[in-house]
């Protein structure tokens, strides 16, 4: 292991274009064994087409790539995966149809070119894979039948089994909480020691400060700065990834004093996921809402949106309560959810932008005779894409060509189209970059000053502090404590949190 | 695996219908349940078996064969022209055999270049190649029916490897095949299960991105697997030819749906990913018995087909529903695990 410790890992001068589009131009960085780097950049800066340049799903156009004492002009993913890369993506890359077993173990059976396999040798390897993390899961359980959680650590213990020299982490904190981060972190230190060239993608500068030595930050595709990670400052890292100078300032417009309630919940209660769970939104109010993962958070929010099944309680909008149970209830009632996997429950991915943005109020846009009117549709369309300020050159183009910060945007201005009382908003920033997010939590201040109310539901502390009126801690499926608009304070809050 | 699972699990299901089934055909004609017909029902699921695995392998991958009995009826009729013509009458069957297990891997050849070279989806590709299969033998190998085979394929029709004679009733014949299907069926299932490439195979219906992630080569997969089913497809061809003693190019059209039936409803997902070959023989068995036994219930042969294709439909609306109870079970499961 002497020896990883001293090999360098990274690309030289890699090139790379997309039809006329420059991904990358003349990038380099280098990370030794033991390390852990970090790429830091904005949606479109070129972190992903790096990746996909070292784990040989792209080749470049020009440029080197050294792994150790190798150099390559270009990777197969199969060499990538025999040199020791190894890519953590941020939809795990597992096999749904596969055991837990089989998911850690194919990957080295690849790397050995191995033409047979045992069930004992399998298993060998994912236990073995998962003890060097630490983690307890059902090995022959199938990956479809496990939660997200479960997957992230399976994806990391896949990742560090056997042979991996340099691993990527592409955004590998956003699904997780404090506590889970926590011990990712733990896990990352072990891998370090072994002397595995880490390299951390992430938006979040808390955590990349937390656990990186080294840092090269992206834009527009070149390296606009690199070097010690102690020797940036938090502002300077975003202001070189955005080019511009982003405060985290509070940005929650004033509220008006009323007794008015937009919503009431009372008593809901699933056991043993949430019980008597209380509170009122007023209008124009956005509140804030945390809790651990498994604390019971997700699950409220749905609840209230009638996708989580409800045992008793009441949920009362504009004083008439409203059918549980039933999310087009809750819709009829204004009602509106984002979900926190964008991906997978809130977008029509291979649909254009256009039928994104007006899929929710298509009622709205039927001519007589129940035909849809296209004209009224692409003007809709436009207003939001202008309104949101979401970049594409053509509303018609697929929303998976899009960036995960104007993803999210569809996502907004597709149920801000239905113009809800009341809009819950799971994790509206995760997998967003620093730039988009605060383009994002403007746009709820905007509409919140119009007097639209809003339940963010985050694990993002600063964020809920930047946005919120209010801030209630969900503990084991309960609210262990509220904190007014003068008590939110980081440190407060993330005490009440773990 | 406790009792609830095992009683959930496909194969289960299936083995309940086919008891049930036979207890019912059973019960209104005592002939059914003889030797004889046992046997009976063996043979004509062997050539089915045989298309039914290849069918298996490439639905676990996540695509659709719809050119295999195109395949097999050109591999194995062709074979016999080329015998025919070349004066090749051998002893032994292992000429014709390998003749058409070769013609077979060539067109499952072509089918791998439409699949992998291409990329043109996997339905299309098969439907356009069945049809320039079957145009290309008619047009250019032969299209009249032989009924004079090799002496060896027409000897082996009655090859048989046990005969009993009741002491009432028709003489039991058990065909001598029933031994190397057993052993190509357990080889396949061992394919699938303990080697890389069989894992390969679910993998690619598990996720084409994240396979390709793991450093599996996809086109490689695929294109081992069409000329895999290509292979099978022509030893299946010349058994059929065999047992029925005479080579018509116009045979095994409209196949498709029993084997694809009988594959679906052995629990492969139509979705990939899903499929085990016990599953496989089962279904295969069910059909047999629904085409070959249906009849002794007074079921004409015209329903015979109705009843296949509804079962194809009953087997697809069964995975479906399950999977979506599978969906809400795993929601309520994690946020059980979110509670604790």
């Amino acid at each position: 292991m002497v020896t990883l410790l001293t090999a360098e890992y990274g690309v030289e001068n890699i090139v790379k274009s997309f039809g006329g589009a420059r991904a990358l131009s003349g990038v380099s960085l280098s990370v030794k064994g033991g390390e852990v780097h970090c790429i830091a950049g904005e949606n479109g800066s070129g972190k992903s087409t790096l990746i996909k340049i070292m784990s040989g799903v792209h080749a470049p156009d020009s440029g080197l790539i050294r792994l150790g004492d190798k150099s390559f002009t270009q990777l197969s993913p199969r060499e990538a995966v025999r040199e020791g890369v190894q890519v953590i993506f941020q939809d795990f890359s597992l096999l749904p149809n596969l055991t837990v077993a089989e998911n850690i173990a194919l990957p080295t059976y690849i790397l050995k070119n191995s033409r047979l396999l045992s069930k004992k040798q399998t298993n060998q390897l994912a236990t073995n894979a998962l003890d060097l993390i630490g983690v307890d899961i059902d090995i022959n359980a199938p990956v479809a039948d496990i939660s997200i959680a479960s997957k992230q650590l399976i994806a990391i213990a896949r990742a560090t089994n056997l042979g991996v020299k340099m691993l990527f982490m592409d955004e590998p904190t956003t699904a997780l909480t404090r506590k889970e981060i926590k011990r990712l972190f733990e896990v990352v230190e072990q891998i370090k020691a072994r002397g595995v060239a880490t390299v951390f993608v992430s938006h979040k500068i808390d955590e990349i400060q937390e656990i990186c030595n080294t840092i090269t930050i992206l834009r527009n595709g070149e390296v606009v700065s690199d070097g010690m990670m102690k020797d940036f400052k938090r502002q300077g890292i975003s202001q070189a990834m955005t080019g511009l100078d982003v405060s985290e300032t509070r940005i929650a417009p004033k509220l008006k004093k009323s007794n008015d309630k937009v919503i009431e919940v009372k008593n809901l209660t699933t056991k043993p996921t949430f019980s008597n769970v209380s509170f009122s939104i007023a209008p124009g109010e956005i509140l804030g809402m945390t809790g651990l993962l498994g604390s019971g958070r997700t699950e409220l929010a749905e609840a209230i949106f009638g996708q989580y099944p409800v045992d008793s309680g009441e949920v009362i909008v504009d004083g008439k309560p409203i059918h549980l149970n039933s999310s087009s209830a809750a819709l009829k009632a204004g009602i509106g959810y984002v979900p926190p996997d964008r991906l997978t429950q809130g977008l029509f991915l291979e649909q254009s932008i256009l039928n994104n943005l007006v899929a929710v109020g298509i009622d709205q846009y039927q001519s007589s005779g129940g035909r849809l009117a296209k004209s009224r549709l692409a003007e809709a369309g436009d207003r939001w894409i202008k309104d949101l300020r979401i970049k594409t050159k053509n509303p018609l183009n697929p929303v998976s060509s899009l960036s995960g910060g104007n993803q999210q945007r569809v996502v907004l201005a597709k149920w801000l189209a239905m113009n809800p009382h009341l809009m819950i908003l799971n994790g509206p920033t995760v997998g967003v970059d620093i730039g988009s997010k605060r383009e994002i939590l403007e746009i709820i201040r905007d509409r919140a000053q119009e007097g639209m109310s809003f339940l963010v539901v985050s694990d993002d502390i600063p964020e809920l502090i930047q946005i919120c009126h209010r801030v209630i801690v969900i503990k084991n499926g309960q609210i262990s404590k509220e904190f007014s608009e003068e008590q939110l304070d980081e440190t407060v809050l993330y005490k009440e949190l773990s | 695996m406790d009792f609830k699972k095992l009683l959930l699990r496909n194969e289960t299901a299936l083995i309940i219908a086919i008891v049930i089934l036979s207890l019912v055909i059973g019960a209104k004609s005592p002939e059914f349940f003889t030797l004889a017909n046992l046997f009976d029902i063996f043979r004509s699921s062997f050539v089915q078996l045989l298309f039914a695995l290849g069918v298996l392998i490439v639905i676990i991958s996540g695509g659709i064969d719809v050119s295999f009995p195109a395949v097999g009826i050109f591999a194995g009729y062709t074979s016999v022209v080329l015998m025919q013509h070349f004066e090749w009458n051998p002893e032994n069957l292992l000429l014709p055999i390998a003749l058409s297990i070769v013609i077979g891997t060539i067109l499952g050849a072509i089918n791998s270049i439409a699949i992998a070279s291409f990329g043109i989806p996997t339905l299309i590709a098969t439907l356009g190649t069945s049809g320039i299969f079957r145009g290309l033998m008619l047009t250019f190998i032969g299209s009249s029916f032989i009924s004079d085979i090799p002496i060896a394929l027409d000897k082996f029709a009655t090859a048989d490897l046990l005969k009993i004679q009741p002491e009432e009733g028709t003489l039991a014949r058990l065909h001598i095949l029933i031994i190397p299907i057993a052993i190509i069926t357990i080889l396949v299932s061992l394919l699938l299960t303990r080697t890389m490439f069989g894992r390969s195979v679910y993998a690619l219906g598990g996720g084409v991105e994240a396979t390709r992630r793991l450093g599996i080569s996809i086109k490689r997969t695929q294109a081992k697997i069409y000329m895999l089913v290509g292979g099978l497809s022509g030893l299946a061809g010349i058994l059929y030819v065999s047992l029925q003693r005479k080579a018509n190019p116009y045979d095994l059209t409209g196949s498709e749906l029993d084997i694809i039936a009988a594959v679906v409803l052995g629990g492969a997902s139509i979705m990939g990913g899903y499929g085990t070959v016990f599953g496989t023989v089962l279904g295969v068995l069910l059909i047999s018995l629904i085409k070959g036994n249906l009849i002794l219930l007074g079921v004409s042969g015209s329903w015979q087909r109705a009843a296949v294709g509804a079962l194809l439909v009953i087997g697809i609306t069964v995975q479906a529903i399950n999977e979506s109870k599978k969906a809400k079970n795993r929601r309520v499961s994690t946020s059980d695990e979110a509670a604790e």
